[in-house]
């Protein structure tokens, strides 16, 4: 890009992600997506007059496991606060957040773009409620005679991740962005789907001339909901921003909004204008205070991260490629580890794990968590190859067979008759038959022509439909020609 | 006459089958229907509930199935208290039809304890005043002489009792709103330590000061009631899950030795030397029943009123902001969100919310927070540390409730400061979390005056003792209004 020649670009990232527990976050309605307008409700989370919150321990649970993902240093004495101001979907015109005592502070995360690795400060992460959604009579706001307000998602749990201003490339921040949903999604405490909104990104960016240390005025674009969206967001603000200080303007510090129509970012408050929230701790909770014991036992909980995974298996001799791709997922990794307890060879594995079973799940849009083939079984079918029962041309359709019918490969292999023929005592008659059959051949490979060897393997092949073990037919016939 | 009665007395006419609890709640409501036309206590009435649920208890005393302390006994609850079906109004315009789809813990509790709800009656519009004068739906009278204010914000509540329109009421205090009025109207009052009472289904004026408390006309009566409605609630984080004893265990005549500490800055200017002389007179009562009294000091007292108004502000700005027309109570007609939710403001709060609202506002301010808000908690802590210290030597202390009678009408609802500067001697009560209790303690030119005892948190115990020796050793509490302006018998210990 031509910016990059005169200026560098300082990026952070507001993340705000949904916490999938079953119940929100200040009171027992379901967190459960969809269902009918305002059917998820209750006195508290409709911010009816008396009603009061009570904090789900098990939201402060995941906050926990996500805060040591992170790195992060989990607060032993945090609060909530209430950010006030007026909108229709909150239903209290305040939001029950943290903020100057957030339960998570600090923190880090690894990213790698183009080979090149590079930790991203995490500045802090804190738990907050989510709002409702406007439903418009219109297409937009402003087309609308009417909106009504759906309070299902009003209370649902956020965690708001603040990285630092780490980031210098878009590249960094889609890798950012991808690494911490990968994180979100092993520790299992965000199922992080983008199109139902569970997770939504603020873009703070500024630009500096090349080799500068003083960061430069910044913009905050708000809610994006989608990569593509972040991706052409920032490109357009970088873009915008060069120009101004091209032509020696300046640059407005102000809160803006991604028009995803027409691919530009529009202002939508300035600094002046930017809201005094009014921030006082909550009156409603007490103080949250989270001992040694209760972060132990979440730590406890934490299952092995993506980075630490991958490292193990190429220690176990895969490639980094192979380790990348399966530990992508954490569902997948799961699979190829229960795999490798049953069958100790891990690239061969790897090989059918992100060959054919990947393509099996993926032609028939299966995630591997309902896999008809379980781990053990694919782990069989391999053992059988090995033992010489199974080529390797016939495994694949025994897996297909597998996919189908969630039959272990040793009951299709006996219902088909497809094991190979390694039993010297039925070779001998079929190899003495085809040696009768074709003396030419056999005159031939006296003769010096080695080629004759293999037109007679093949008619052996040809008798035995395929399932004769090449190998030792191979020899038989050598030692029978000899 | 049945009704005027106290709870304990109706328990037992109601055990001996003197009388029934449809009888009771009969004469209750002609009672209603007598004198509230003059007294305006009630904001609801609901007859044919709260018969319908006497017969039920009748039927139970018929079956001789044994009765709780309250069942069968008619009551009133203030109208910030949520109570299902029945329309809950907060003295609001705002709140004017608004029939809340559940109960507040306390309405669950005291329905379990089978008490008879009559009504929903009046107050300061969402707590805010001491004086009753703030409500939407007008005025209630003090049944001492009507031309005054029964207190407030519990005005309803306490001249419910007072009048005997109800044998006990519920009300809440938040820098006096229970005290003020029971001293104003010669009944008893109790602020709970915060956390004791939940406030869930309070609708909140200020969350971190608000306890709902009972109006009896005994002590006992409000030991029993207490225990009804005090302890644990999931549904409030901030109520506390402590050993809660049975209150009518300290009602024991005996106060020897039990150290008593006057606080020298409530006596301060801007009290009634007739009022400070009435207490001196309750103070001698108690040293003569032995009690150990001598004088102490609460340092901070002077920074009170303007710490409370910054922080029960503050919150009020917040609890008061989902008042916006999308979701329940009124909404005014607009061309837009905005201008809906600032006429609907406009139109459906009275001055002194506004008035309260916009101080909070600009008391939680970005430039401003540190210098207002912040400083004013950091004086809360002053004043807790000056009650925890003078709890190091004193089992309770003891102040007027108020450091007048009862004012008339527009005597001070023209000017605001003045109003809240009467609250001197009861909010430092509510900044320390800790309880008080108001007790009849004489009459200063025909007007009730009240005696306050403070203790320590959860010692609620403590103060019933106290009040429960100093009501047994004085005629006070057996004085009635006559709804004239006189006061029928003589002043005597």
């Amino acid at each position: 890009m031509s910016v990059a020649d005169k200026y560098e670009m300082v990026c952070g990232l507001e993340v705000h992600v949904e916490l999938q527990t079953k119940t929100k976050i200040f009171c027992g309605c379901t967190t459960e997506f969809g269902g009918d307008q305002n059917t998820h409700v209750c006195p508290v989370c409709l911010g009816m007059p008396g009603a009061l919150p009570v904090l789900n321990r098990e939201v402060v649970n995941y906050a926990i496991k996500a805060g040591l993902a992170l790195e992060s240093e989990i607060a032993e004495f945090s609060k909530f606060d209430r950010k006030n101001y007026f909108y229709p979907d909150l239903s209290k015109n305040y939001q029950t957040s943290q903020f100057d005592l957030p339960i998570c502070i600090g923190g880090r995360l690894e990213i790698e773009v183009d080979g090149e690795k590079k930790w991203i400060g995490i500045t802090r992460a804190h738990m907050e409620e989510d709002a409702g959604k406007l439903v418009h009579s219109g297409e937009t706001i402003s087309t609308s005679n009417e909106s009504s307000v759906d309070y299902n998602r009003a209370g649902v749990p956020l965690l708001e991740i603040v990285s630092e201003p780490d980031l210098s490339s878009i590249p960094e921040v889609l890798a950012y962005l991808e690494k911490l949903v990968q994180i979100l999604e092993y520790i299992e405490v965000s199922d992080c789907r983008l199109e139902q909104g569970s997770i939504r990104f603020d873009v703070n960016v500024s630009l500096r001339p090349l080799g500068t240390e003083t960061l430069g005025t910044r913009t905050e674009t708000k809610n994006l909901n989608s990569y593509s969206s972040v991706r052409r967001c920032m490109e357009f603000e970088i873009a915008r921003q060069a120009r101004k200080l091209k032509a020696g303007e300046k640059v407005v510090q102000e809160t803006r909004t991604w028009d995803e129509g027409q691919g530009i970012t529009l202002s939508l408050r300035s600094k002046e204008e930017a809201h005094d929230y009014r921030y006082f701790p909550e009156p409603d909770l007490p103080p949250l205070v989270i001992d040694r014991e209760w972060m132990e036992r979440i730590r406890k909980t934490l299952p092995e991260l993506p980075t630490v995974r991958r490292a193990r298996l190429q220690a176990l001799g895969l490639p980094a490629y192979d380790a990348a791709v399966i530990t992508q997922a954490r569902e997948m990794a799961d699979f190829f580890d229960e795999a490798l307890t049953y069958y100790g060879d891990a690239k061969t594995l790897a090989n059918w794990v992100m060959g054919d079973v990947t393509r099996l799940l993926n032609t028939n849009q299966c995630s591997v968590l309902n896999s008809p083939i379980s781990a053990k079984q694919l782990a069989e079918l391999l053992e059988l190859i090995n033992k010489g029962t199974l080529s390797g041309k016939i495994a694949k359709s025994v897996l297909e067979e597998m996919y189908s019918t969630s039959k272990d490969a040793s009951a299709i292999v006996k219902e088909k008759g497809l094991a190979q023929i390694s039993d010297e005592g039925a070779l001998h008659g079929i190899i003495d038959t085809v040696i009768s059959a074709n003396p030419q051949s056999v005159e031939d490979y006296k003769a010096g022509k080695d080629k004759a060897i293999g037109f007679l393997v093949g008619q052996i092949m040809k008798a035995t439909r395929g399932q004769a073990n090449p190998g030792l037919v191979n020899q038989l016939l050598k030692e029978k020609l000899a | 006459m049945m009704i005027g009665q106290s709870v304990s007395e109706l328990h037992e006419r109601l055990v001996r089958k003197d009388v029934s609890s449809v009888e009771l709640t009969k004469a209750y409501i002609d009672r209603i229907h007598s004198v509230d036309p003059t007294l305006k206590a009630y904001l609801t009435v609901i007859e044919d509930q709260a018969i319908s649920q006497a017969a039920e208890v009748d039927r139970k005393i018929a079956n001789n199935d044994g009765l709780s302390a309250l069942e069968g006994i008619p009551m009133a609850l203030k109208d910030n208290l949520c109570t299902e079906g029945i329309r809950t109004s907060c003295a609001s315009k705002m709140l004017e039809n608004f029939i809340p789809p559940y109960n507040a813990t306390v309405t669950d509790r005291l329905r379990g304890a089978g008490t008879i709800l009559l009504g929903k009656v009046n107050m300061d519009e969402f707590a805010m005043g001491s004086s009753t004068e703030n409500s939407y739906f007008g005025k209630t009278r003090n049944p001492w002489d009507l031309g005054r204010v029964p207190g407030g914000s519990s005005g309803g509540a306490a001249v419910a009792v007072a009048a005997d329109e109800a044998a006990f009421a519920l009300g809440s205090d938040t820098g006096g709103s229970v005290r003020q009025p029971a001293a104003f109207c010669g009944v008893v009052g109790l602020k709970p330590t915060y956390g004791a009472v939940s406030r869930y289904g309070l609708i909140a004026f200020a969350s971190s000061l608000d306890q709902i408390g009972p109006l009896t006309k005994t002590v006992r009566d409000n030991a029993l009631v207490l225990n009804a409605i005090a302890g644990y609630d999931p549904r409030d984080s901030t109520s506390v899950a402590y050993d809660k004893p049975d209150y009518t265990k300290f009602l024991v005549n005996d106060i020897k030795g039990l150290k008593i500490g006057i606080p020298r800055e409530y006596y301060g200017a801007g009290i009634d030397p007739d009022v400070a002389k009435g207490i001196q007179t309750g103070i001698q009562t108690l040293i003569d029943l032995g009690a150990e009294v001598s004088e102490c000091s609460l340092p901070h007292t002077e920074y009170a009123i303007p710490a409370y108004y910054l922080i029960a502000t503050a919150e009020a700005s917040s609890n008061l902001a989902r008042y916006d027309g999308v979701r329940y109570g009124l909404r005014a007609e607009a061309e837009d969100v905005l201008g809906m939710f600032k006429k609907t403001r406009a139109e459906g709060f009275g001055q002194e919310v506004k008035r309260r609202i916009m101080l909070g506002t600009y008391a939680l301010s970005s430039g401003y927070y540190d210098a207002y808000y912040l400083k004013a908690q950091k004086v809360r802590t002053l004043i807790k540390q000056d009650f925890d210290k003078a709890f190091e030597t004193f089992d309770v202390l003891l102040s007027p409730t108020a450091p007048t009678t009862a004012f008339k009408f527009g005597e001070k609802s023209a000017d605001p400061l003045t109003m809240y500067l009467s609250d001197i001697t009861t909010v430092p009560i509510n900044l320390a979390g800790i309880p008080a209790i108001s007790v009849p303690a004489g009459f200063v030119k025909g007007m009730p005056i009240g005696m306050q005892l403070m203790g320590k948190a959860f010692d609620e115990g403590t103060l019933y003792r106290v009040a429960y020796t100093f009501e047994q050793n004085t005629q006070y509490h057996t004085l009635k209004p006559s709804l004239s302006g006189e006061v029928l018998a003589s002043v005597s210990r």
